[in-house]
């Protein structure tokens, strides 16, 4: 009977939690209006600017950028009026809209310091 | 138990749809998710996942974070490490280790809940949706195909199996220990010839990139020696006016560059290779193979082009040959440069077409991604050829955008973006 107790709760817990991240979810998307489409042209930064726009370092972090800042500095990479080394190529092949749509999905993620690939010295199978 | 009742006995698909949707759109990891959620019947089903390259590995973490781990994943690769063949080049150079350059699979294994199957697939069953391991069967809703590029051997004339003293290196492990080894074993004023087969290959600027590491190498070491590249293809085939700046600049005399050289003959115990053009004897010899898909979707009948490579929806990645399968990374026909961005990048258009299929919801029709590559001159020296590229539903591909392009010179500080590159791409495919 205890056990069955405990498991009903242990189940209503988890529910709970579950029902209460789908409904953060929906919340999220509402508030943050991201597209599908977004989201993965959003991941396709990651090599040069980290998981989620968390840089491990020598290129900008992404992550939780003023939304108005990430607008200015790629329309300028666009227009030219900002000179860069290799931004100017990812920049002009976007659309206005697509700029502002990935200024708003960074300016929504969490900063945090990413976590490094885990190294090991190689073990010679291959 | 709950999580699957919710969501499979729900005849509202509607409230599915928006549920996976909601997940998708949020962006949310899957990190807080607990184990016993995970155990469960995954309510969007169960996606077998061959091959833990860049393409493979990255298409499992964004499926089970984009799912919520609402899709379970299980991955099967032979491999214990995962080596970056971007850099290995370095390593011929001297400025890199092989060490520094492999991985452990467990942190991404633990963290996204993957299933893990250490092993080879040697037959897909397409009729009963499994694939045949050495220990059984396993069955799958979805198949994902990423098994990187296998070596046409049969292609050079006098070299049709692997030979131990003529290592390729064209996947980074112990052959390019060997090479690097062969490199410091040969004496000051002998010869490194490379040869580059026809395009379609693996990392279209790697080879001139290596070019340059050897040379690199040499011209500290060395001086008196030479490196002669016989390229199969008309010209050189990626960041041409930036390669023949060092070619005719830095490494003047150290690099001759042949084109249009196609192997005619090749004798392995000599060293010697004959073109249409001159016969050129080698004291360190490094063949880079013809290439093909890899294996597996060879032999799942999915080579369709030229029974080379795999055609696919640029949508979906399903395979234009049976749509249940999805083929990603360096097997597929795209006209595309095969580079490790490039295959994360298709393997997060998968990954987000399969959680939409598996939830009854139409994919992103029009998909948008990037690709930067880098390489290195020297030991601080890189450049870039950087592009964006989207779908065009008229010529069912993915187009270049405009304002591509590549560097106007390598520089140090496009070094340090090189490196910056690789630590990131590390990270988001390997944590």
């Amino acid at each position: 009977m205890m056990k069955r107790l405990q498991l009903s709760i242990a189940l209503s817990c988890c529910w709970m939690w579950i029902a209460s991240f789908s409904l953060y979810a929906e919340e999220n998307n509402a508030q943050k209006n991201i597209s599908h489409a977004t989201t993965t042209l959003a991941a396709s930064c990651a090599a040069c600017h980290g998981p989620q726009g968390n840089s491990l370092g020598g290129t900008p972090t992404l992550a939780a950028l003023n939304k108005e800042y990430f607008i200015q500095r790629m329309q300028g990479f666009k227009n030219g009026a900002i000179s860069s080394t290799v931004m100017h190529h990812h920049a002009k092949g976007l659309k206005d809209e697509e700029i502002t749509a990935l200024a708003s999905y960074f300016a929504t993620q969490q900063r945090h310091t990413p976590t490094v690939a885990p190294h090991q010295p190689f073990e010679g199978a291959q | 138990m709950r999580l699957n009742k919710h969501l499979t006995s729900a005849h509202d698909l509607s409230s599915r749809r928006q549920f996976v949707r909601s997940v998708i759109y949020g962006g949310l990891a899957f990190y807080g998710m607990p184990a016993f959620a995970r155990a469960s019947k995954p309510p969007l089903g169960h996606v077998v996942i061959v091959g833990a390259g860049f393409a493979g590995l990255t298409a499992a973490k964004y499926l089970r974070e984009w799912s919520m781990g609402n899709i379970k994943v299980s991955i099967v690769e032979p491999n214990p490490q995962f080596i970056s063949c971007p850099q290995s080049n370095l390593v011929l150079g001297g400025s890199r280790t092989l060490d520094e350059l492999s991985f452990s699979y467990d942190l991404a294994r633990k963290r996204h809940g993957l299933q893990w199957i250490k092993d080879t697939v040697t037959a897909v069953d397409i009729a009963n949706k499994q694939v045949t391991l050495s220990r059984g069967n396993l069955r799958y809703d979805r198949l994902v195909l990423a098994p990187g590029v296998d070596f046409d051997y049969s292609r050079i004339p006098g070299m049709s199996s692997p030979v131990d003293d003529v290592p390729h290196a064209w996947k980074a492990g112990r052959q390019t220990l060997q090479l690097h080894q062969q490199l410091e074993s040969m004496p000051d004023g002998g010869v490194f010839v490379m040869t580059i087969p026809a395009a379609p290959y693996r990392c279209p600027p790697g080879p001139y990139e290596r070019a340059c590491q050897v040379a690199h190498y040499l011209k500290k070491n060395k001086p008196r020696s030479k490196v002669i590249i016989l390229d199969a293809n008309a010209d050189i085939t990626s960041k041409k006016g930036l390669f023949l700046q060092s070619f005719q600049g830095a490494y003047q005399g150290i690099i001759e560059y042949h084109n249009n050289s196609s192997i005619l003959q090749l004798d392995t115990a000599s060293k010697t290779i004959k073109t249409d053009f001159e016969t050129v004897k080698a004291d360190v010899l490094n063949v880079i193979p013809p290439q093909l898909a890899g294996k597996v979707a060879q032999t799942a009948g999915l080579a369709n082009v030229d029974q080379r490579w795999c055609e696919v929806d640029f949508t979906t990645y399903a395979s234009n040959v049976n749509p249940d399968i999805h083929i990603i990374g360096d097997s597929i026909s795209a006209g595309l440069p095969k580079s490790a961005h490039m295959a994360t990048s298709q393997a997060k258009i998968c990954a987000a077409a399969i959680v939409d299929i598996q939830s009854g919801i139409p994919p992103n029709p029009l998909p948008v991604f990037a690709n930067t590559c880098y390489s290195f001159v020297d030991d601080k020296q890189a450049m870039h050829v950087a592009n964006v590229y989207r779908y065009d539903p008229a010529k069912k591909s993915m187009v270049s955008a405009e304002g591509g392009g590549v560097s106007t010179k390598a520089s140090v500080q496009e070094g340090d973006y090189a490196q910056a590159w690789a630590q990131n791409i590390w990270a988001d495919t390997l944590t």
